[in-house]
């Protein structure tokens, strides 16, 4: 079964991740975001232009969130669950509620599909990053969109290593918020 | 931004997640609002001056125990509540449970009491103040308990908002009971229910608009 699969695989690569292997972790993120693509594009037909919206959104809410999952859990539910939230907070903006039919209960379903074909995403996410404060915005414009390393970002900055780390992993946190508060 | 780069941004996120965080935070929340919340209890009320002797009656226990076990199931049930995907399964009946043993115990006794004593064993001396005193006194955990919350990912926020009021409530109903001078189970089962249920009913509400992620 290919959703079970994908579930073995999928664990082990973000339970490793966890452990702090950046490497599987980034593979979980890539292979989770085709996944969310297929998932969330098959249930939002309607408005196929907000598919790669809420599939940022809800990579950005379970990578901020990944310390809510515990091994004893399958991943599946996990990832179900948070997706699920979020496009209902969607679909409850857009008060269209009604039109979710799909009771959603099948477990396998996220992981059954993936769709690696990515459009252009209508938020601009790049646009809300400038709107973080500096120890946060610095180092996540040097180390993701410069490709610099966390040291080189340190020496650039004059930040301490740690305050680099810690400012990629606020920053993350206050972008989540900026992207709630922009909502419609 | 193109969600590969997204991707490769949050996998340059290399600060460790923290382990079990929704039992531990909840925890801390617990260590930090307990304190407060007895100082409330201790400052407002006193502690009762017979408490060594109460300590020899059942009825101390039963209003120390209630409570404490339905903030046990509490905290099992919240921490579940916390984790997008873990189902409560029958973690409610552990809250129902005991106010329902309590609620047998109140009609028991109720019954069984001589008629003229019926009324004082209902209302007491405080049923005036006892559940808003329960209700002012979970305040503190409450609080600490919500923050917890915010930080971890609940997907039901009423539920999760109304298991943070009980398991506050619950707490300090148990840290009222130190300052109590009830002993007869029907006010237990109504007035300390009710106080219990005052936070519960406000996580409920409040829930939706402060849990949101």
């Amino acid at each position: 079964m290919q959703g079970n699969d994908a579930e073995v695989l999928l664990r082990t690569l973000f339970l490793r991740g966890l452990d702090g292997d950046a490497a599987a972790y980034h593979q979980f993120l890539q292979k989770l975001s085709a996944h969310l693509r297929a998932f969330l594009g098959k249930r939002l037909f309607g408005w196929p232009d907000e598919v790669e919206d809420l599939v940022q959104e809800c990579l950005l809410a379970m990578h901020n969130q990944r310390h809510t999952y515990q091994p004893d859990q399958p991943l599946t539910a996990w990832v179900q669950a948070i997706a699920r939230y979020k496009m209902i907070d969607l679909l409850r903006s857009k008060s269209v509620r009604e039109a979710l039919h799909d009771p959603l209960e099948d477990d396998l379903a996220v992981f059954a599909e993936s769709d690696t074909d990515a459009s252009d995403a209508k938020r601009d996410l790049a646009g809300l990053l400038e709107t973080l404060p500096d120890r946060q915005r610095l180092p996540i414009v040097h180390v993701k969109l410069q490709g610099l390393s966390v040291a080189e970002t340190a020496a650039v900055t004059g930040m301490s290593e740690s305050a680099v780390k810690v400012g990629i992993h606020r920053g993350l946190k206050t972008l989540a918020a900026r992207i709630r508060s922009n909502a419609p | 931004m193109k969600t590969d780069d997204l991707v490769a941004l949050l996998a340059a996120d290399t600060v460790p997640a923290p382990r079990r965080a929704a039992s531990r935070r909840i925890a801390i929340a617990l260590l930090v609002g307990l304190p407060l919340a007895a100082l409330i209890m201790h400052v407002e009320y006193g502690v009762r001056r017979d408490l060594v002797q109460a300590m020899f009656w059942p009825m101390f226990w039963v209003k120390l125990l209630v409570p404490g076990a339905i903030a046990v199931a509490g905290f099992v049930a919240l921490q579940r509540l916390a984790r997008p995907g873990v189902r409560l399964r029958l973690g409610w009946l552990g809250l129902l449970l005991p106010v329902l043993l309590l609620w047998a115990l109140a009609v028991v006794s109720y019954v069984l009491a001589p008629e003229s004593q019926r009324p004082g064993m209902v209302w007491g001396q405080t049923w005036r103040t006892c559940a808003m005193n329960i209700g002012i006194i979970s305040v503190p955990i409450f609080a600490a308990a919500m923050v917890a919350l915010k930080s971890l990912a609940p997907t039901q926020p009423a539920l999760a908002g109304a298991c943070a009021g009980a398991l506050a409530g619950a707490a300090a109903a148990a840290v009222y009971a130190l300052h109590c001078p009830e002993l007869a189970a029907p006010f237990l089962a109504i007035w300390y229910v009710i106080g219990m249920a005052l936070p519960a009913i406000a996580g409920a509400l409040l829930g939706p608009r402060l849990l949101r992620w």
